[in-house]
């Protein structure tokens, strides 16, 4: 009864988090400037990594924490270089 | 596809309920990100998702692991930390960035430069 409960609930937040990530995904295409795009992106990364460990959570692997990691640190490094790039019109100097 | 981990009835409510909460934070995050009309603005909403939604799905898996593997399961708290750390250096740059070519650009709406009138 609770294992049929659980997994009703974890299906409702990945549909939740899938529309988070439409939002975060119109933002990015429709955005009227860069800074909006860029900022959807962010959005974007942090709600993929989310519907990743609800991943985890439903088929109970915990590589999927490793993976998550690793799109929380390229999503940061690609941010903070998008919004250099935008500052300075360069990413090194 | 309904598919669930084996828990415990009180793991198994604390984490339905984390997980229900958290996602539920970031759609509205993501919602503001639409429907919020100027960028600074639209720079306050996701982060909703990146402090509450992050916290309490992060925390959803540390008790369903450690339900399941009866031992301290903890790595989600790399995440947790990482974030919260990183968040607020990315967003500030990136306002900062935006402020820079409004103030380029002549544009009106823009917020006073600190120590002007």
């Amino acid at each position: 009864m609770t294992a049929t409960l659980l997994g009703v609930a974890i299906t409702v937040a990945q549909i939740m988090l899938g529309l988070a990530l439409a939002c975060a995904a119109f933002r990015f295409v429709r955005g009227p400037r860069a800074q909006d795009r860029i900022l959807g992106l962010d959005t974007f990364y942090v709600n993929a990594m989310l519907l990743l460990l609800t991943f985890g959570i439903q088929t109970s692997r915990t590589i999927y924490f490793d993976a998550a990691l690793v799109i929380s640190l390229l999503g940061f490094v690609g941010t903070v270089a998008l919004a250099r790039f935008l500052m300075r019109g360069e990413v090194i100097e | 596809m309904i598919q669930a981990p084996d828990l415990p009835a009180w793991a198994a409510i604390i984490v339905g309920v984390l997980l229900l909460s958290g996602s539920a934070a970031t759609l509205i995050g993501s919602l503001g990100l639409v429907r919020l009309k100027t960028f600074y603005e639209r720079v306050h909403a996701p982060t909703l998702g990146a402090t509450v939604g992050v916290g309490s799905i992060v925390l959803a898996s540390i008790v369903c692991f450690t339900a399941l593997e009866s031992r301290l399961v903890s790595q989600g708290i790399l995440i947790l930390v990482f974030l919260t750390l990183t968040t607020p250096v990315t967003l500030i740059s990136l306002a900062r960035a935006a402020l820079y070519r409004d103030r380029i650009a002549k544009d009106e709406n823009v917020p006073l430069e600190h120590g002007k009138d």
